[in-house]
């Protein structure tokens, strides 16, 4: 069954037709993901060819929408564009909005953030600046390598891409319901609470894997819901015990403020709520391991 | 980014906020002609990114232009919490204050929204407020979408309690503040305090300003107000390769793809660390996903250049790249550096996993440089890489 993304998603692509859009349409398409059109007004009306499968350009989401059927967005606009599209997406109510673009002003995401809430949240917003979101053998909506892993039982919701990709390694015999990149910005639209919520649904997935690194308190408040809402077992990691105290680390979230968002605060807070925490990504997927064969 | 207060009072200026003059100087004398300028009194303040410059003797009263010159001389170069005075600001006198308040706005992470803080209790730590006496200081959240009007700022005034008789003014000042706040693309404008005068003014005193960088591609004039002598040399040279590096204190260098990966080989090197004389990871650096042979080059050169390095660990997951393109890279990196005339001379552990792992190590393998050494896990190439520094050390 998977969650958010599964093989009778039907997938446009804002910003197809640029470099990034292109290369990774393309290898979208060759994880057997349904792309059905792609958007960019000056574009409109013609057509884009992926290794001998067209592709439909049309001139806005709600264009794509009625002629196709489209039902999931993906993002590759840059970031001075960014927030026009993403509102283009929420007045057409298309479900799914994954925003791939890295380096968006948070000005722009909290305020595209609020104008989905004001919309009445009919669009689920992923990202921005993650991965995406893969479930394997069935849909690939964003940049996530298609051939690391093969399906299975494992959902996996993370803040990083890398270490997204690394836990579907270590994992890879068993294999992935879902994984979904959630993003390292200060605001993001599906949180780690969103993901758990629905994993915790998702009769195909056995086990939950976390991913966590430093800012916010994301991961507290997630911990606080798995003591609360979650039955499946959890395991969890969180990057960043070394990162000095006000320098951004590489994500524009990433960051220690003063005593907060701390990776040391959020393992204590996950480990209170009963998720076992690897030390490193290799004991993560161990425990994982462990977790299934036990 | 974080803004001198002197910084912060010019943006205030320009979007309305009402604020004292100043300028900032960075030599003694500069402070006579400043000083005359402000009508023969002033206020030197030191310009430092740390609070509590005032108990530290940082901000002094001058009754003429030659007192300013000599506050001046004290204060220029002074060490405020371990950050050195490079600059004061030669602000204009405050007229007598009655009240100091506290406002500010900000990035408010858990609920995805901005919010509005504002205290009749100001001039102090904020955080000492909160936490002693929370009921002082009104938290309202902003929604994005519909700002901040005069009917908002009123509504945030009433629920800090403002007496009646400033209210209005202070409900103006939050407006310009908004505009500031939004108009800079700012994660935080604070200002602390906000007095009223005997003269019925209201005033921002002191301010702090946090820029988002993210903005910077619409807020052209935001480069510079960067502090580029306060930044780390390597910090700045990597900078200017557009490489994400932070400078760490430690031996081993980590080069890696992915800002979430890069943490968490830090972590495992400084676990690893614990077992090989406490070494520590020298630095932060991602270089994204491509690793081209140029970017992985520009990164070694970055990382060699550090004299704290002993270990270089080059981590590095192949996704959409596959490992054979990164192994090409880091081989044709290594030329390039010589090529350059940089010899390498400390050794390098690397860890390629993922897309086409196979290819990317044989190809590392066939290279036979006689610094590299390759491990396949990353705890056991953390491991190796911690070991060879603490042998360096």
């Amino acid at each position: 069954m998977a969650i958010f993304l599964t093989k009778d998603s039907k997938v446009i692509v804002q910003g197809m037709t640029g470099a990034t859009g292109m290369k990774h349409t393309k290898l979208m398409l060759a994880d057997g993901t349904n792309i059905v059109g792609g958007v960019n007004p000056r574009k409109a009306g013609t057509s884009v060819d992926f290794d001998g499968t067209e592709v439909p350009v049309f001139g806005s989401v709600a264009e794509a929408m009625e002629k196709t059927g489209a039902d999931v967005s993906v993002l590759f606009v840059p970031p001075a564009f960014a927030k026009a599209a993403v509102v283009e997406a929420i007045d057409a109510e298309i479900p799914l909005a994954v925003v791939i673009t890295e380096g968006i002003a948070v000005h722009d995401s909290a305020a595209f953030w609020a104008y989905a809430g004001s919309k009445g949240n009919k669009t689920r917003i992923i990202g921005p600046n993650c991965p995406g979101l893969i479930t394997p053998g069935q849909s690939n909506a964003g940049i996530i390598p298609g051939d690391i892993t093969k399906p299975g039982r494992i959902g996996l919701v993370s803040k990083s891409g890398t270490l997204t990709y690394q836990m579907m390694y270590e994992l890879r015999d068993i294999g992935f319901s879902s994984a979904v990149g959630i993003g390292g910005d200060p605001v993001i639209g599906t949180t780690h609470i969103d993901a758990l919520a629905a994993f915790e649904a998702d009769p195909e997935t056995d086990l939950i894997v976390m991913i966590g690194e430093i800012g916010g308190d994301a991961e507290e408040r997630a911990a606080d819901y798995i003591a609360k809402n979650v039955t499946k077992p959890v395991v969890g990691y969180v990057a960043g015990f070394t990162a000095p105290e006000g320098k951004t680390m590489g994500h524009a979230g990433a960051i220690v403020s003063g005593s907060s968002g701390t990776a040391a605060a959020k393992k204590d807070a996950l480990e209170a709520a009963g998720v076992k925490v690897g030390k490193t990504p290799t004991e993560t997927a161990k425990l994982a391991r462990e977790v299934l064969g036990g | 980014m974080d803004l001198f207060e002197y910084q912060a009072r010019d943006l205030f200026a320009k979007h309305g906020v009402p604020v004292l003059a100043g300028e900032v100087i960075d030599t003694p004398e500069a402070a006579r002609e400043a000083t005359e300028r402000l009508g023969g009194k002033s206020v030197v303040k030191a310009q430092v990114k740390v609070g509590g410059r005032g108990k530290a003797g940082g901000v002094k009263l001058a009754a003429d232009p030659e007192e300013a010159v000599a506050r001046a001389t004290d204060i220029l170069g002074m060490d405020i919490k371990g950050h050195t005075v490079h600059k004061v600001m030669i602000a204009e006198l405050s007229p007598e204050i009655e009240a100091e308040y506290y406002v500010s706005y900000l990035l408010d992470r858990t609920n995805r929204t901005f919010l509005a803080m504002a205290s009749v209790q100001g001039g102090m730590d904020i955080e000492e407020v909160a936490e002693k006496t929370p009921e002082a200081l009104a938290k309202v959240p902003v929604n994005a979408v519909d700002g901040v009007d005069i009917e908002k700022a009123r509504e945030i005034v009433a629920q800090a309690k403002f007496p009646a008789e400033v209210a209005e003014g202070v409900a103006e000042a939050m407006v310009t503040l908004w505009d500031t706040f939004v108009a800079e693309d700012a994660l935080l404008v604070e200002v602390n305090p906000l007095v009223k005068t005997k003269d019925g003014r209201i005033l921002a005193l002191d301010g702090k300003v946090s820029l988002d960088e993210n903005a910077d591609f619409r807020q052209p004039d935001h480069e510079a107000l960067e502090d580029k002598a306060a930044a780390n040399p390597l910090e700045a040279a990597a900078k200017a390769k557009n490489l994400n590096y932070v400078k760490l204190e430690g031996e081993v260098g980590i080069i890696g793809n992915g800002a979430g990966l890069v943490m968490s080989t830090l972590d495992v090197v400084a676990y690893a660390g614990e077992k090989h004389g406490n070494v520590k990871p020298a630095n932060f650096l991602d270089i994204g996903g491509g690793a081209s042979a140029e970017v992985m080059a520009n990164g070694l050169e970055i990382i060699l250049g550090d004299a704290d390095v002993k270990s270089v660990f080059v981590n590095v997951f192949g996704g959409i790249t596959a490992c054979d393109e990164v192994a090409n890279g880091i081989v044709q990196a290594l030329e390039l550096l010589k090529s350059k005339g940089e010899d390498v001379t400390k050794p390098l552990v690397v860890r390629l996993d993922g897309n086409n792992a196979e290819l990317g190590r044989k190809i590392l393998s066939d290279a036979n440089h006689p610094l590299v050494q390759r491990v396949d896990t990353m705890d056991g190439a953390a491991d190796k890489a911690a070991e060879l520094a603490a042998a360096a050390k």
